[in-house]
């Protein structure tokens, strides 16, 4: 059966969408939408070095985020603000990358496929990967789900509770690294932060607890990525930009038919009295 | 004893928030601690939950303390939909009953499925303290709990953290700009400025010089909270000193 290339390419979607439906709420809750887009330019950075050393573009792409993740968590609130250090490292990691890519004159590189993904050549190997990246971040996901909801809501109410605000975030921001070196090969380093965040934005006018919406963004990332699927196989677009497309024309509808459908919107409640 | 500060200092930033801080809390007992904006009340409640290290001085806590915190100040993001009950549930699970006992006591029954961005100013910090009940906590920190509640709404709240103790037996250290509204429920008073100014029952320490000084009471006029005029004075005579 994976020997089908649609039927690897839906699996590997639908995995990311999973993985990206809690950590797209938690980057929609704590404003962090800017640092999805940074881990994620850094991420051409990691497949520089991972060409030049030849190791497993994965490798290079998760060791590069991590850092970057680790360097701006731990360096955040010094001095400088969380947007001003995310701008400085995404930007500078991305040109390095640019320019170590120029160096490597042996290979031919295409660079449009980590760009923009290229879901139609995962390989088994690829698949394996994939899987285990996204059973770690719904793992991590499930395992400190509480923890990463109550230091978001609020730091110190996380610490009176025995929660240490500063681990949450590490066990996020590993996670954000994850995802983003499994779904490189999927949608690409430009296209992650709207697999992230468009489902989840979607999700929210329709949900009255945190769970719900994670619960509705992962049906409508794995909607959007089944859907772009079958429109890029028919009308023969690239497959990682339609998957996006699909997500965002989900977005659209779903806020239309909720300012237009009366029944969708929650009752009016008389508060007097 | 529940906690206990010994010669506490806190420094942030290279400037002294806290100098020598000495104090106690007991079970059953509530203490107020007043003070102008910027005299580190909130910097001692953060390094008593932990958030803020000492810089010296310890804290000494009754093993398996349980500290039930209303911060000063929550923002609930627009993006963020929870409910008040499984707010209550964080960062773990509360029977039904548990929570609606917890509302009960903190005066705010039957607000369960109502979302938390929703509710009223006095609602929320309502929500806030039957959250920090439901730890059964020893120790209920409260910072400045009655913002944005009027004259009447404090007043109320305070009567209900009065009912709190009695029922639960804890611990409540609470801060407050309005002494005069706490003064009946509270049985000693902190006056904070950096060090501790003075200290004692609310009848000695609203009578007492440093109490007028920090405050820029008048003792004529004594139905004023403080005037921000001299209030400033005094701060900038602090800071001159300091710098001399």
């Amino acid at each position: 059966m994976l020997d089908d290339f649609l039927v690897r390419a839906t699996v590997a979607s639908v995995g990311v969408a999973l993985a990206a439906a809690p950590l797209g709420c938690f980057i929609v809750w704590r404003r962090m939408a800017y640092f999805g887009d940074a881990t994620a330019h850094a991420a051409v950075l990691g497949v520089a070095l991972s060409l030049t050393l030849s190791t497993p573009i994965f490798a290079g792409v998760l060791v590069v985020c991590l850092f970057m993740a680790i360097t701006v968590s731990s360096l955040s609130g010094r001095g400088f603000t969380m947007d001003t250090l995310l701008g400085v490292m995404s930007h500078t990691s991305l040109a390095i990358g640019l320019v170590a890519v120029s160096f490597l004159s042996g290979i031919r590189i295409d660079l449009m496929s980590y760009l923009f993904g290229d879901i139609l050549a995962v390989g088994k190997t690829d698949l394996l990967v994939i899987a285990l990246g996204v059973m770690t971040v719904l793992a991590l996901m499930a395992w400190r789900w509480s923890g990463i909801l109550l230091s978001t809501l609020n730091p110190d109410l996380a610490l009176a509770s025995g929660i240490d605000p500063k681990r949450e975030q590490l066990v996020l921001t590993v996670s954000l690294a994850i995802v983003v070196a499994v779904a490189i090969k999927v949608v690409g380093v430009l296209l992650i932060a709207a697999m992230l965040i468009v489902p989840a934005a979607t999700a929210r006018p329709f949900s009255k607890t945190p769970e719900m919406m994670a619960f509705i963004a992962a049906i409508l990332g794995v909607s959007a990525c089944l859907s772009g699927l079958r429109a890029s196989y028919v009308f023969d677009t690239p497959t990682g930009p339609t998957i996006v497309c699909v997500s965002a024309l989900l977005f659209i509808l779903v806020n239309l038919a909720h300012k237009l459908i009366p029944f969708l919107r929650p009752p009016l409640v008389d508060k007097g009295a | 004893m529940l906690v206990e500060c010994e010669n506490l200092s806190v420094i942030l930033r290279r400037r002294k928030i806290l100098k020598n801080i000495s104090l106690s809390v007991n079970s059953g007992e509530i203490v107020t601690i007043i003070g102008p904006n910027g005299s580190g009340k909130s910097t001692l409640f953060k390094s008593i939950i932990g958030a803020v290290p000492c810089t010296s001085g310890v804290i000494k806590k009754k093993s398996g303390l349980r500290i039930g915190y209303v911060p000063q100040k929550l923002h609930i993001d627009e993006a963020l939909p929870i409910t008040v009950k499984r707010f209550m549930n964080l960062p773990s699970g509360h029977s039904h009953l548990a929570i609606k006992e917890a509302l009960e006591n903190a005066g705010a029954s039957g607000l369960e499925t109502e979302q938390l961005m929703e509710l009223s100013g006095g609602q929320f910090q309502r929500v806030l303290l039957a959250r920090a009940l439901l730890g059964r906590p020893d120790l209920l920190l409260l910072d400045e709990a009655t913002q944005g509640l009027d004259h009447r709404g404090s007043a109320e709240f305070y009567r209900q953290i009065s009912r709190v103790r009695d029922k639960l037996g804890c611990g409540i250290v609470m801060i407050s700009h309005e002494l005069h509204v706490v003064m009946r429920q509270t049985d000693r008073v902190i006056c904070l400025n950096g060090n501790i100014c003075c200290q004692g029952k609310p009848e000695t320490v609203s009578g007492s010089p440093e109490y007028y000084a920090l405050f820029g009471l008048d003792r004529d006029n004594e139905s004023a909270i403080y005037l921000h005029r001299n209030h400033n004075q005094i701060q900038r005579a602090q800071e001159m000193t300091h710098a001399g």
